[in-house]
């Protein structure tokens, strides 16, 4: 099955046009953007929405491994994180939650010394493959950190315009006008439109932690990413902030796939379809966040959610 | 402060021994006076330039080349306009060459070499050039350039030699900037999709900007007070000449020339040179330290 | 721009050129600079070569005759005068500084700390040639008669006293050079003091110590290796000081008799001598040269491995965190 490269102007929810669900692509050709077509889409037509066009990928690991050096940190793992569902990952300080999820966009190697071994497949195509560039991984896989970092330099407009600016490949002129609509879609997709409209020009670092932190999410969704790894990202935000981005997890998946580190299993209960539990290294059990929290079937994990350890 | 004896009986075992209080004072006064000494050469110095040197500046100073003449009177040896134009010149030819080449190897250390054994050499033989005394610069320009190709001064062999002096520094400088720049930065701009280059030439360079600027201009203000280097590659010359190709004069090293001068006219004319030179630093000092101020990594 | 386009996780080779061109550009960039360095090192041991063939090294640097016409070339009379001023710079210097550093640090009222920092960095802009023009028409006249009656009444003391002050001397050669390594020997010593934990201080203090006893206590020995370090940072400056030194020190070839007589340095006789200097003789100035780099290096090393081994045994980072923002740009620029 193959798909037409969709015309330039296709920004708009209202110009959108339906495409069946293509996610058997064979992995040679172009991959169009996609309408959500079962699923209306949550906000107000009128208002541009870029990616409710859009839908997620799965991500599955094959037997992956991570070494700092030659210290083994994520010892084999097999897992799969399915299209448009939020995933998590929980477990103890030090079990390698962190390090395994920044193989997917193959962030770990950026560590002097650091490598991994295994297959990461987004949809089918192997991210550690032959050929295969970094970069456009990472235009795929879009991360938000633990810690807000917007860059200190720029405007809340041109942090979510980075993304775009950073990764243009200089192919197909990017209007004002186009640049100014994605912006703007990215920062409703986020829920942070509303509060920065008028402030577009100030400096990011100037927002508050949660605002900072939404403006991160902005800033990936721009590039209009098909999963976003999210590496605690509420760790650092008091209970109402952490509230409007769980509130904006429970949104986002309907256009990408989410994959959430955290150590807070309350968070994981709220917005994880899938929790995934991780000991050592090792994947210890993975199922329905239901599942794991009132009927694990591993023992570890069972002292885990119910606090023997942590 | 330390504890006055108290009046009340029952405190008099907590008392500090007048000869406990006498070391103290003393300890305290040479402190001070120390400080004290150490501000007189400022003051004095500052006083001589101006009293000696105002009294040369006039607006002909300023646009009169100096006369080779060291024996007439006052109005015949002339101002310091070469001199000022050429340490202009020369300083700024040597900065263009510096600076580039030393970000440039700043961001290698920084952002490619970062610990490797190839990193760790170039860094220590970065770290050895600081060690080297400036008149020998001058010596390897002159036996490179003047001597090797049998050519004469110039310069633009001035600048060479000063560019040899500013280039550990500028190194220096900037990779401590480039180190401050917290990872986070480049970890979210690279989780973007955003190629190497980008990262360092849009995100780290743009925020590491104000404090290099701030180390670029100590360096080129330390490279304008420099004599030595200059004594045997630009040498001097008496009339403005803006070809970098030819002799050149400088304000060091007419200050420098003008020194051993019986005359007292031509002294004074080194004094107002010397007033002329250091304005000009403290004005890039303070510039430095404006720019530093609005730095948003400190 | 459709969004999600993308072809299989790959990029055009054209797309990844920038990424390779700076990557290599600089690796080349580094390459070149050390190349050009190490070839500076050679090219001078090149030009030092005959002289040291002469009379080899150690009779080079060790021989008590530099005889220009004579064509003997000893350079220990210009070993020593550099050694003797640096010395003088140290002695007069580092306490001096020193003291200007406990005060910012511990005596001085908060407003005024910044303004004594900004008029001891101040020392520091001035650069080397008008601390010679100042030294020679100001300072040295002005000594003399302090340095005659010193040299009057030490009589008795070889070296010191006995003889007639010039004004082109050794003392005044050194007086300038501890004026001008005081801004960094002050600043390395703010740097070290204001790493000093408070709790120390406190403890001092809570004691019932007075000021300077806690100052003696928890503050001096704390910061004795960093202090040491940055004297020695301030050696290998003086050392390699050039044109202050020629203009205040004068150019006698032999050894000079006495502090306030006239003397020379090695710095100071290239700077007199190389204008007219040929063949051997030329080449005995490169060695001077390289002497003077050597004594540097061994200097600066030295100074290098005390500061660090003393903030190793504390478990810090080797460089002590900036007393101001400016802090390790100056060190840099002045040559820390």
């Amino acid at each position: 099955m193959s798909n037409d490269a969709m015309p330039a102007q296709v920004a708009n929810v209202q110009d959108a046009i339906v495409e069946p669900d293509s996610q058997t692509d064979s992995p040679r050709e172009q991959i169009a953007p996609r309408a959500s077509a079962p699923e209306a889409p949550v906000s107000d037509p009128a208002m541009p929405t870029a990616s409710a066009a859009r839908q997620g990928l799965s991500v599955t690991l094959e037997k992956l491994r991570a070494f700092y050096g030659s210290a083994e940190q994520v010892k084999g793992i097999d897992l799969e994180f399915r299209a448009n569902e939020v995933t998590a990952i929980i477990g103890p300080s030090g079990c390698g939650k962190s390090t395994m999820v920044r193989c997917i966009n193959r962030m770990h190697e950026e560590i002097p010394g650091a490598h991994a071994e295994g297959r990461v497949l987004l949809d089918d195509d192997d991210v550690y493959g032959d050929g295969v560039d970094v970069v456009a991984v990472r235009r795929a896989i879009g991360m938000v950190f633990q810690k807000p970092n917007p860059f200190p330099t720029m405007s809340v407009f041109d942090n979510v315009a980075a993304g775009l600016r950073l990764s243009a490949s200089g192919r197909g002129g990017r209007g004002k006008a186009d640049l100014h609509a994605k912006v703007e879609a990215a920062l409703r997709d986020a829920g942070l439109w509303d509060e920065v409209a008028d402030r577009l020009a100030e400096p990011g670092a100037g927002l508050s932690g949660g605002q900072q932190q939404r403006l991160c999410i902005a800033r990936s969704l721009a590039v209009e990413p098909e999963v976003i790894l999210m590496d605690e990202p509420c760790s650092a935000l008091d209970p109402i902030a952490t509230l409007k981005i769980e509130e904006l997890i429970a949104e986002l998946k309907q256009r990408v796939t989410i994959v959430i580190v955290t150590h807070n299993m309350q968070q994981a209960a709220r917005v994880a379809d899938r929790t995934a539990f991780m000991l050592s290294g090792e994947l210890v059990e993975v199922g329905p966040t239901q599942d794991i929290f009132t009927n694990p079937h591993d023992p570890r994990t069972e002292e885990y959610v119910t606090g023997k350890f942590g | 402060m330390s504890a006055q004896a108290p009046t009340s009986p029952q405190f008099a075992r907590f008392a500090v021994s007048p000869a406990r209080r006498r070391k103290d004072r003393l300890a305290r006064g040479l402190i001070t006076a120390g400080t004290a000494i150490a501000l007189v050469p400022l003051i004095l110095v500052v006083y001589y330039l101006l009293k000696k040197g105002l009294g040369s500046w006039s607006w002909s100073f300023f646009s009169t080349d100096p006369t080779g003449n060291t024996f007439f009177k006052t109005s015949s040896i002339g101002g310091i306009k070469s001199a000022i134009l050429g340490t202009v010149e020369i300083v700024a030819l040597g900065s263009a060459i510096a600076i580039p080449i030393g970000i440039g190897v700043a961001i290698w250390l920084v952002e490619y070499g970062r610990q490797s054994w190839f990193a760790q050499l170039v860094r220590f033989f970065v770290d050895v050039l600081t060690g080297v005394p400036s008149i020998v610069f001058g010596l390897f320009i002159y036996i490179v350039l003047v001597v090797g190709t049998g050519s004469s001064y110039a310069g633009y062999k001035g600048s060479l030699a000063l560019s040899l002096l500013m280039l550990p520094v500028v190194i220096r400088s900037a990779e401590v900037i480039l180190l401050l720049i917290p990872g986070s930065l480049r970890e979210s701009a690279l989780a973007l999709g955003a190629p190497r280059w980008k990262v360092i030439f849009r995100i780290v360079l743009p925020t590491a900007l104000p404090g290099m600027v701030t180390g670029i201009l100590l360096a080129i203000a330390r490279a304008a007070g420099e004599t030595a280097p200059l004594l045997f590659t630009a040498a001097t010359t008496r009339n403005t000449d803006f070809n970098l190709g030819h002799f050149m004069n400088s304000l060091p090293v007419q200050i420098y020339n003008d020194v051993t001068s019986p005359t007292t006219s031509v002294v004074n004319r080194a004094w107002g040179a010397a007033l002329t030179l250091v304005v000009m630093i403290l004005l890039l000092n303070l510039i430095a330290r404006l720019v530093s101020r609005r730095s948003r990594l400190t | 721009m459709p969004s999600g386009e993308r072809s299989t996780l790959e990029r055009s080779p054209l797309a990844r050129l920038p990424d390779r061109t700076l990557k290599y550009g600089l690796t080349l960039l580094a390459g070149l600079i050390l190349a050009l360095i190490v070839y500076f090192f050679i090219r001078l041991v090149d030009e030092a070569r005959p002289a040291f063939a002469h009379a080899g090294v150690f009779g080079f640097t060790f021989n008590n005759d530099w005889n220009v016409s004579g064509n003997k070339f000893g350079a220990l009379p210009l070993v020593l005068g550099t050694l003797i001023t640096a010395a003088l710079a140290l002695l007069i210097g580092v306490p001096v500084a020193v003291a200007t550093a406990l005060y910012a640090n511990e005596l001085c009222p908060l407003r005024l700390r910044g303004l004594l920092t900004v008029l001891v960095e101040l020392l520091a802009a001035v650069p080397s040639v008008v601390y010679g023009l100042w030294g020679i028409f100001f300072l040295a006249p002005k000594l003399q008669g302090a340095e005659q009656w010193v040299a009057d009444r030490l009589s008795f003391i070889p070296f010191i006293g006995g003889g007639t002050v010039t004004i082109p001397n050794y003392f005044v050669a050194g007086l300038i050079l501890a004026i001008m390594i005081l801004p960094i020997v002050s600043a390395i010593a703010r740097e070290v003091m204001a790493t000093v934990p408070a709790d120390h201080k406190e403890a001092a203090l809570g004691l019932g110590a007075t000021r300077w006893e806690m100052i003696r206590t928890a503050v001096l020995p704390y910061c004795r290796a960093g202090i040491v370090g940055g004297a020695m940072l301030g050696l290998g400056r003086a050392i390699g000081e050039t044109i202050a030194v020629t203009i205040v020190i004068g150019d006698a070839p032999q050894l000079g008799k006495h502090l306030f007589g006239q003397g020379y340095s090695l710095a100071a006789v290239i700077a007199n001598e190389f204008g007219e200097a040929t063949g051997l003789h030329r080449s005995a100035l490169f060695a001077a040269g390289l002497v003077l780099f050597v004594l540097t290096l061994l200097v600066n090393g030295l100074a290098r491995v005390l500061v660090s081994r003393a903030s190793r045994t504390r478990g810090t980072s080797a460089r002590p965190r900036a007393a101001s923002e400016t802090q390790p740009i100056a060190e840099a620029v002045v040559g820390a």
